[in-house]
């Protein structure tokens, strides 16, 4: 039998907009995916289907109406749908980690402390966290004289990078990754391909949505088609 | 975990007119919350009924202290609600001058609770404030410096060193950026995070300033006319947000 790390069952999700008349926009209706260790899932469908939804609702950053996110946390389930923010703060600290391609940080602190956050976060010194947020960086490629300056005056590429690193640097059982190589060139996709594949190898569950169909295809053991909600056409017609 | 401070159904009335009310909530060790809303909504109002600044009057307030023994705030002896805010709280104000002493040093303003906990010897308060000092990234040879001298950054964490000196377990803070330039609230925003880390404490803070909120807090109560419209994750009331003004709120949001 599989080991499962991600068991989200039955999940539905409308936006409702308010300041649009309460305009209600179903976009995950009855979606379920099992991920067991070691599995990488590429989320498919296309543009508006869902993906980066379903990815959010995954770590509890969009709430939804329906259904039960169960994570595999240390020794149990954790739904995330009934958790307590406390707990999901938990969860995401230890367990589950999210990759976005947007770096969200002070101002004013340098990409080395961005990167080692969050290995201080599970309580190593932060010499420590230090000397390994700098073999991220070097891994990815960001040159040594930029670790001590903060990323906000980094290119897109850099930032992005920085951004990897800060989300794979704690080696989480499960990682969700929206667009991970995006705005990357060909070096540091391998780069970060490469990563992806040492996650799988020592455990971790993988969930990504990758425009990138080589990418995709490259790390990904299986795609799940995010299924269309119903009436989405009629939703689409309202906003037109 | 048990709550550090469990909030039931408070209220705070000014005449016939209800200040905040219906508030409830559940704050656990080394949580950050922030109260958000616009001006009038309600959130200092709340923040001062929480910290006993104000009398409330419907509710139950209770907190944990580090014992353990449960203390029904809104019913605590003045003399017992100033033993616990001495030493298990802090509280930050917006603007430097009313939390601090002006006319004393520096040292002086951050000794001064470990002197009202019974420290009397002059050699050890002086070098556990110039240890704050530096904790707060002033040098510890501004330590005979009187607060009047220091730049509005400097004052804040100043203000920071004087309340944390104690090693509170929750502290309030009413815009503690507000009146602080921008580039100046990076650096506080930053050594605030770092120092919540390494001493667990709990905060209830009140921002107007939702990217404070996004970059601090873990959870966030949103405020329109005296009542929590909104609760949740910080990150999850900013990128989905469920109620009408909640919606109004993260749209106005002016992006850089």
């Amino acid at each position: 039998m599989t080991t499962l790390l991600i068991d989200a069952q039955n999940v539905s999700k409308t936006f409702v907009l308010h300041q649009q008349d309460g305009l209600a926009l179903p976009v995950l209706d009855d979606v379920s995916l099992q991920v067991a260790v070691g599995e990488c899932v590429a989320l498919v469908g296309p543009s508006g289907a869902g993906k980066s939804t379903f990815l959010k609702a995954l770590y509890a950053n969009y709430l939804v109406q329906a259904g039960t996110i169960g994570i595999f946390h240390r020794e149990g389930w954790v739904d995330m749908v009934a958790a307590l923010p406390h707990q999901i703060v938990e969860v995401r600290r230890h367990t589950l980690g999210y990759v976005s391609q947007f770096l969200r940080v002070i101002p004013r602190v340098s990409a080395l402390d961005i990167v080692a956050e969050p290995l201080v976060e599970w309580g190593e010194s932060l010499e420590a966290a230090r000397t390994v947020a700098g073999t991220w960086l070097a891994r990815l490629n960001i040159h040594e004289r930029l670790w001590s300056l903060p990323p906000a005056t980094f290119s897109g590429g850099e930032q992005q990078r920085v951004n990897i690193a800060r989300g794979m640097i704690a080696p989480r059982p499960i990682l969700l990754l929206d667009e991970p190589t995006a705005s990357l060139d060909a070096a540091n996709r391998a780069v970060v391909i490469e990563l992806m594949r040492e996650a799988k190898a020592r455990g971790a569950a993988l969930v990504g949505i990758f425009h990138d169909e080589a990418t995709r295809d490259t790390v990904a053991d299986r795609l799940f088609t995010v299924p269309l909600a119903r009436r989405l056409d009629t939703a689409k017609e309202l906003t037109a | 975990m048990t709550p550090i401070l469990s909030v039931r159904q408070v209220a705070k009335r000014y005449g016939q007119r209800y200040g905040c009310r219906e508030v409830s909530f559940d704050l656990y060790p080394g949580e950050v919350l922030c109260i958000v809303g616009e001006s009038g909504s309600g959130k200092s109002t709340l923040l001062s009924t929480l910290a006993g600044k104000l009398a409330a009057d419907e509710g139950e307030v209770t907190f944990r202290d580090v014992n353990g023994t449960e203390h029904d705030l809104l019913t605590l002896a003045e003399a017992d609600r100033r033993r616990l805010a001495r030493t298990e709280w802090g509280f930050v104000t917006q603007h430097a001058r009313d939390g601090l002493r002006m006319n004393v040093s520096a040292g002086a303003n951050v000794s001064e609770r470990l002197m009202a906990l019974g420290q009397r010897h002059y050699g050890e308060l002086r070098a556990t404030a110039g240890e704050w000092l530096e904790k707060v990234e002033i040098s510890a040879e501004r330590l005979d410096d009187r607060p009047s001298q220091f730049s509005g950054g400097m004052q804040q964490r100043l203000q920071i060193a004087r309340n944390l000196v104690t090693k509170p377990r929750l502290v309030f803070m009413d815009e503690p950026t507000g009146g602080l330039d921008v580039s100046v609230q990076a650096r506080f925003l930053d050594l605030l995070r770092r120092l919540v880390h390494e001493t667990g404490i709990a905060v209830i803070m009140v921002t107007h300033d939702l990217g404070v909120a996004r970059l601090l807090a873990h959870r966030t109560l949103v405020m329109q006319q005296g009542r929590v419209v909104e609760a949740g994750l910080t990150d999850q009331i900013l990128d989905d947000p469920q109620h009408p003004y909640t919606q109004l709120l993260v749209s106005s949001i002016l992006q850089a």
